[in-house]
This record gives structure tokens, C-alpha cells and sequence, in this order.
């Protein structure tokens, strides 16, 4: 779905944010990028839509080269939402705000009237129809960007930050949001400091340190690699810090998992 | 955008940026002054020419060229403008005079460009703040000013993010007719204004939390003073001004186009 082959991405002011990153996301893959401050996440996930274009190697989507296309067309296959809504809300309406991007995709008026219904009943934003955006509360808001995106059906759903200012409820919602859109065969691109909601998530679980990948791999496996995770400065889940704590006892350090950890926890003290 | 990128401030140590910023502005209004008295190809070159030390002595060259470079555009407008306008005016025949009028036209808006770029690439915003506090400006205004000149560089930031946004929703600012692509601008202003006004809402609590105003009688960290340089450079802008005034008045000027014809 998207190749990313060796690139390179140097900032007009000569910053090198990207020193060679080379990845393949498959269709229906639900992957976790992170990082500290500073490591490039963003810078990569905006190549994906073509918002950047690599100074050197290549991205292709879809098999097509990012750099022989638009944004608008890779934008079709590749919905991003970003970090603030607030830089994007500009209707006077949910609705108009949700509609935008279809219209821009040139979808007639009776399919984006049904797209736009679905997408806010999706996000339970279907009361807020005709309210403006800018009356909404911050998760709100941060909902219907994700309206907006979802409505047009990307292939690929790439977030930026999207447990960010979220109370634990809201989170909750987002992540079987999230789960439920790529057990429905999405392919979706998570960056986030939030290792918790990651362990909860299990995805494919990429770190980034200082533009370059440190470890790519299942969850389970880089979420409790404790030299991968100080060199992305990211703390392990709590549940791993717990059994790398008890590993005199013998048991599995590679927990990221509340069941899986209960269960190990009750078996042990079943032996006993 | 590159022309706002000439006029921002580059921390570099140097003669120049250590100048008092009054005596700066004085240098900078005695060469505008210079510029706007004559008309004439030769002593807007020289004028021109005459900074280029100054931009050297300040280690901003790469920023100099470029807002250079930001100001062709309008350059170019200003010397077509002015030769369509003479070519009109003289009953549609060119010569070579109306050739070099022209180009005078376009070396005194560039001339002045280049002051103003040097001007703003040595001078720091709080300097510029502490020249017009200790210029007996009230406060308010001072700070006021200096804030707008310190989130220039946020908003465009700001901007830009925003139109990362919008481009990912499909937004496609080249396309259409002319009024289409102002209209096309929409989504990104609107957003940029609503987030500036909020801002300034978020900085006015923050600076009341940290009592802004609390005492009329304000003191400063720092006092510019006037040094040895800065009165080199009075004397300067003066001879500079007083020069160019007796030439206006005493001395003709050749054209440049009768001096290549002898």
C-alpha cells in the first residue's frame, strides 16, 4: 500500500529530519509510530500524502510516486487528521465542515448528503449537524476532523496525535474506533507518545529516533525492549515495568497485555 | 514569502548589530531621504552600492540576497509600470533616457528594500522595543509592537500547518479562475484568524498573571546607550545627506545614457 524507500528529508532551513527510512505498510495493517519530540513522526507521515516530497528516495502509494502526483490526488487514498482541529474547522456548520472534502473530491450533492449523514452517525456527532463547529467542546471538535476525513473513505487513516488532550473515556472510544475501522480492512497510521493506549492497541509498533528507525516489530516484542525504547525515550506500558520488576520470579517479561498478564498472575498463584 | 524572510532577525555578532537601533533608523530615513532627491540612474547606483559594505561588515549576505531576491517581483512591476508610462507619455517612441529612467525607478525601490533589510536583519525585536521605549513611546505601544513583530514567524507557521490541513482534504489552491483561487484562500484565513484572535486572548491572561502593568514607572534590564560607533555613524548619515543635498543643488548630473553615447 505505501513503499517508503530510503528517504531523506531535509527542511528548507537545513535541518535533516529524515535520514533514511525505509518501510512497507500493507493494506489492513494497523501500525503505531513513535518517538520522542523531534524524531521525524510527523515529517513521515506527511510524505504519505505527498504533503512532503522526499530530497532524496522515493514514497509510493499504491505504486505511484508521490512526487509525480498531487496531494489532492494521493489525499483521495491517504485521509490525514491532524494533531489541532483547529486548523482546519473553518465551516459554519458540522455539516459544510464534514462536506468539504467530499466536494472538493467531486462527489455529487445526494452521495455526500449520505456520506456526511454516515460519517457523523459514526462519530455520534449526528445532533451537532447544523451546530458550528467552533460552539463544540476540544473532543469534539477533534471528532468531527476525524468525521471529515472518514467521510470521504480513505484506504489509509493516518492520526496525528489523536489521544492528545482526550480524557481516559474519550480515549477508551477512540481506540475501539480505531480497531473497529481496521478490523473493517483499513489500513491505519497512529503516531503517539501515548504508550499505554499503543500496548492496549497491540499494533505493529515502530520507533523513531532522531529521523531514523530503531526498532520495527509487533508490539509485544519493541514495546518491551528496554534498550529500543530509552533510545526513542519511551517508558514501557506499566504492566511490562511490573514484570521486568518480578523477573526473579521467572516469569514472562514480554507482557504488554492486562489479561494476558492477569492470567499469567493467577496461574502462578494457583501453583502456589 | 521570501521577501518577509530578508526582514528577519539573524543573531550574528558584529559591528552592526551592536549599534544603537535610533542611530540605525536615523542612517536608514538619511539614506531614504537620499533616494527619494534624486532621479537620476548614477547616484542611485552608487547609493546602492554603498551599503554593500555594511551588509558584509553585518554578516547577513545570504539573507540580504535573498529578500533581494523577494523584492524582483515587485521590482520588475515598478520598472515595467514606468517604462509602459514614459512610452505613453512621450507618444509611443522609447529612448534610451526613458530606459534609464525607468530602471532609476527600480533602483530607488530596491535601494530602499536593501536599508530596511539591513535595518531589520541587525536590529533584534527587543532592541527595536528598547529604542522606542527609551524614544519616550508609552509602554503599551512599544510592547504591542514588539509582539506583533515577534509572532510574524508564528503565524506563518501557522499558516502553513493550516494549509498542510486543508490540502489533505482535497483543497486545491491553483485551481479555478482568478476569483475562485482567492476564494479558495478561505478555508485557510479563516481558521488562521480565529487562531491568532484566540492567541492574543491566551497572551493578554498570560501577561496579566504575570502582572503586566502593575507599576507605571518601568525599569529595564538593559539601556542602550550611545557609543563611539553609533556617533561615526551619526556623522556618517550626515556627510551622506549633506553631500547629496549640494549635489542636487550645485552639481549636474550626466545621464548614463549620454555618457555611454560619447
Amino acid at each position: 500500500m505505501i513503499e517508503v524507500k530510503d528517504v531523506h528529508f531535509a527542511y528548507p532551513n537545513g535541518i535533516e529530519a529524515l535520514k533514511g527510512i525505509s518501510l512497507t505498510i500493507k493494506e489492513g495493517e494497523f501500525i503505531a509510530i513513535m518517538g520522542q519530540n523531534g524524531a521525524g513522526k510527523t515529517t513521515l507521515i506527511k510524505h504519505f500524502n505527498g504533503l512532503l516530497k522526499p530530497t532524496k528516495g522515493d514514497v509510493l502509494v499504491d505504486g505511484i510516486n508521490t512526487k509525480e502526483t498531487s496531494v489532492a490526488k494521493l489525499a483521495r487514498n491517504v485521509g490525514f487528521v491532524f494533531q489541532n482541529p483547529d486548523n482546519q474547522l473553518f465551516c459554519e456548520t458540522v455539516e459544510e465542515e464534514v462536506a468539504f472534502a467530499l466536494k472538493n473530491f467531486g462527489f455529487e450533492e445526494s452521495t455526500w448528503k449520505k456520506r456526511v449523514t454516515w460519517a457523523l452517525n459514526l462519530l455520534g456527532l449526528a445532533e451537532y449537524r447544523k451546530t458550528s463547529p467552533f460552539m463544540l467542546s476540544g473532543g469534539e471538535r477533534k471528532r468531527v476532523a476525524l468525521a471529515s476525513v472518514l467521510a470521504w473513505d480513505p484506504k489509509v487513516v493516518v492520526m496525528d496525535e489523536p489521544t492528545i488532550g482526550q480524557d481516559y473515556e474519550q480515549k477508551e472510544k477512540l481506540r475501539q474506533f480505531i480497531v473497529q475501522l481496521n478490523t473493517q480492512g483499513k489500513t491505519v497510521v497512529v503516531v503517539t507518545h501515548d504508550v499505554e493506549f499503543v500496548a492496549e492497541c497491540n499494533p505493529r509498533v515502530i520507533l523513531m529516533a532522531e529521523g531514523k528507525i530503531v526498532a520495527d516489530g509487533i508490539g509485544k516484542k519493541v514495546l518491551t525492549d528496554v534498550t529500543g525504547l530509552a533510545q526513542a525515550s519511551i517508558v514501557p506500558p506499566q504492566i511490562t515495568k511490573i514484570f521486568m520488576e518480578l523477573k526473579d520470579f521467572e516469569m514472562a517479561t514480554d507482557v504488554i497485555d492486562l489479561y494476558e498478564a492477569r492470567e499469567i498472575l493467577l496461574r502462578r498463584l494457583g501453583e502456589k | 514569502m521570501s521577501v518577509f524572510d530578508g526582514l528577519k532577525f539573524r543573531r550574528v555578532v558584529s559591528p552592526i548589530h551592536m549599534l544603537d537601533p535610533r542611530i540605525k533608523f536615523f542612517y536608514v530615513c538619511a539614506i531614504f531621504v537620499v533616494a527619494i532627491i534624486f532621479w537620476e540612474l548614477l547616484p542611485l547606483i552608487v547609493l546602492f552600492l554603498a551599503q554593500i559594505p555594511f551588509v558584509l561588515l553585518a554578516r547577513v549576505q545570504k539573507e540580504w540576497i535573498r529578500s533581494l531576491r523577494g523584492a524582483a517581483f515587485l521590482a520588475s512591476i515598478i520598472f515595467a509600470t514606468n517604462l509602459i508610462f514614459r512610452f505613453i507619455y512621450a507618444g509611443y517612441v522609447l529612448t534610451a533616457q526613458d530606459l534609464e529612467y525607468a530602471s532609476a525607478m527600480t533602483f530607488r525601490f530596491v535601494v530602499l528594500v536593501e536599508s530596511f533589510s539591513i535595518f531589520f536583519l541587525t536590529t533584534s525585536p527587543d532592541h527595536l522595543g528598547l529604542a522606542l521605549e527609551q524614544s519616550h513611546i508609552p509602554y503599551e505601544f512599544c510592547f504591542a509592537f514588539t509582539t506583533a513583530v515577534r509572532f510574524v514567524p508564528v503565524l506563518a507557521e501557522e499558516a502553513q500547518t493550516i494549509m498542510d490541513a486543508q490540502k489533505a482534504r482535497g483543497l486545491e489552491l491553483e485551481k479555478g479562475n482568478f476569483l475562485k483561487r482567492i476564494r479558495n484562500y478561505i478555508p485557510i484565513l479563516i481558521p488562521l484568524i480565529i487562531s491568532a484572535i484566540r492567541r492574543s486572548l491566551e497572551l493578554a491572561e498570560a501577561m496579566e498573571s504575570r502582572a503586566w502593568g502593575a507599576i507605571k514607572k518601568r525599569t529595564n534590564l538593559y539601556v542602550l546607550k550611545i557609543r563611539r560607533a553609533d556617533y561615526l555613524l551619526i556623522l556618517i548619515s550626515i556627510l551622506i545627506l549633506a553631500i547629496s543635498v549640494y549635489i542636487r543643488f550645485y552639481i549636474p548630473i550626466p545621464l548614463l545614457s549620454d555618457f555611454l553615447k560619447l
